[in-house]
């Protein structure tokens, strides 16, 4: 669920746009180089994209009582680094703006923040980490999918609060109850999006050891397995 | 375990978006009357805080096409999940039939050699005679 259009002020919308560029456009660079060096990875960025794609179509009802939708961001910053997903991510939140009135194009900088950059910086920061303390390669995706998916819709909240303080409590008044909405209703749906995540994983990894491996994401032992 | 491990994580997911179903109660009508909502979008829910929190804010700007029905944007929606699914499941496909063929390639090689090394002892053989 992302931040519906108009709803954020002038300033705040701009603000966003502009600190998502760079980011999507370094990501624009790091997939060209990417695919230059491995024409034979970018039908698996293809499936990265696609993933993000069914991921954010699927609404799914929660504890909270409303519904929200993954984002599939996970898969696809592990695969290709965090920077890659921001024009992909761009992509798929384009279209549910420009066709599904989901989102919106002044809110467009905004949500492609937290879901195309938070959500793929923190997904690729927790894998490295879990997997630094020896955590399995499955229990490594699951934590780096549903923390990213988390993470973004947290990160909606801060921008919603930034943008509307609450007249008595100030931000953090403002942020907890946005939270509520958005963070908490996340909470199945995240670890929805891990498991989901470790699903396609599973399925990369049985058909396409090789590649996993040159992308130094597992032990060769562990695809094997 | 391994080998169940992909029904368990489906059968979990599953569970985490049908559960909410049981748990979750329709809360009551509200004074108006009106049936409240149950399992709207949060995006609506935030919509609804923020004209809480500042009742004078005026969305500035308004989509620019906006499905004509619910019925609409879930068939745009399905059409998204589908063509996602149609490619992960095209390439899902490509992939299992490309290593099925690197084994057989693999197995054929290996009885090839077999077949050569027999042919060298044969010779071996006739040549001893």
């Amino acid at each position: 669920m992302h931040i519906m259009e108009g709803f954020l002020p002038v300033k705040h919308a701009i603000g966003w746009g502009v600190a998502s560029v760079p980011f999507v456009a370094y990501g624009i660079y790091s997939i060209k180089k990417r695919i230059a060096a491995n024409p034979e990875q970018r039908i698996l960025l293809g499936v990265a994209a696609a993933f993000s794609f069914v991921l954010s179509a699927l609404k799914i009802p929660s504890v909270t009582g409303s519904c929200s939708h993954p984002t599939g961001t996970g898969l696809g910053a592990l695969l290709f680094g965090p920077a890659a997903m921001a024009p992909i991510g761009a992509v798929v939140l384009l279209f549910q703006a420009l066709l599904l009135a989901h989102g919106g194009l002044t809110t467009l900088g905004a949500n492609i923040f937290s879901m195309a950059i938070v959500g793929p910086f923190v997904a690729y920061g927790v894998f490295r980490l879990a997997r630094a303390l020896n955590a399995s390669l499955a229990v490594s995706v699951f934590l780096a999918a549903s923390l990213a998916d988390l993470l973004t819709y947290v990160t909606t909240s801060v921008q919603l609060a930034w943008a509307f303080p609450d007249p008595v409590g100030g931000f953090m008044a403002s942020f907890a109850k946005f939270a509520g909405i958005f963070a908490i209703t996340q909470i199945p749906l995240a670890i929805s999006e891990g498991l989901l995540t470790v699903l396609i994983f599973n399925a990369l990894a049985r058909f396409n050891p090789a590649e996993l491996r040159d992308m130094k994401l597992s032990e060769a032992s562990e695809v094997r397995a | 375990m391994k080998r169940y491990q992909n029904v368990l994580l489906i059968v979990a997911v599953i569970l985490l978006g049908a559960l909410p179903l049981w748990i979750v109660e329709k809360p009551a009508a509200g004074p108006d009357g009106e049936p409240a909502e149950i399992f709207a979008g949060a995006d609506d829910k935030a919509k609804n805080l923020i004209g809480e929190i500042d009742p004078d804010y005026q969305p500035w700007f308004a989509p620019l096409i906006e499905p004509a029905s619910g019925e609409i944007a879930s068939m745009l929606f399905a059409l998204q999940a589908a063509l996602g699914a149609g490619f992960i499941g095209y390439y899902l496909g490509a992939a299992r039939t490309r290593e099925k063929m690197r084994q057989e390639n693999k197995a054929l090689q290996e009885l090839k050699e077999v077949d050569s090394r027999q042919d060298r002892t044969k010779e071996q053989l006739i040549r001893a005679d």
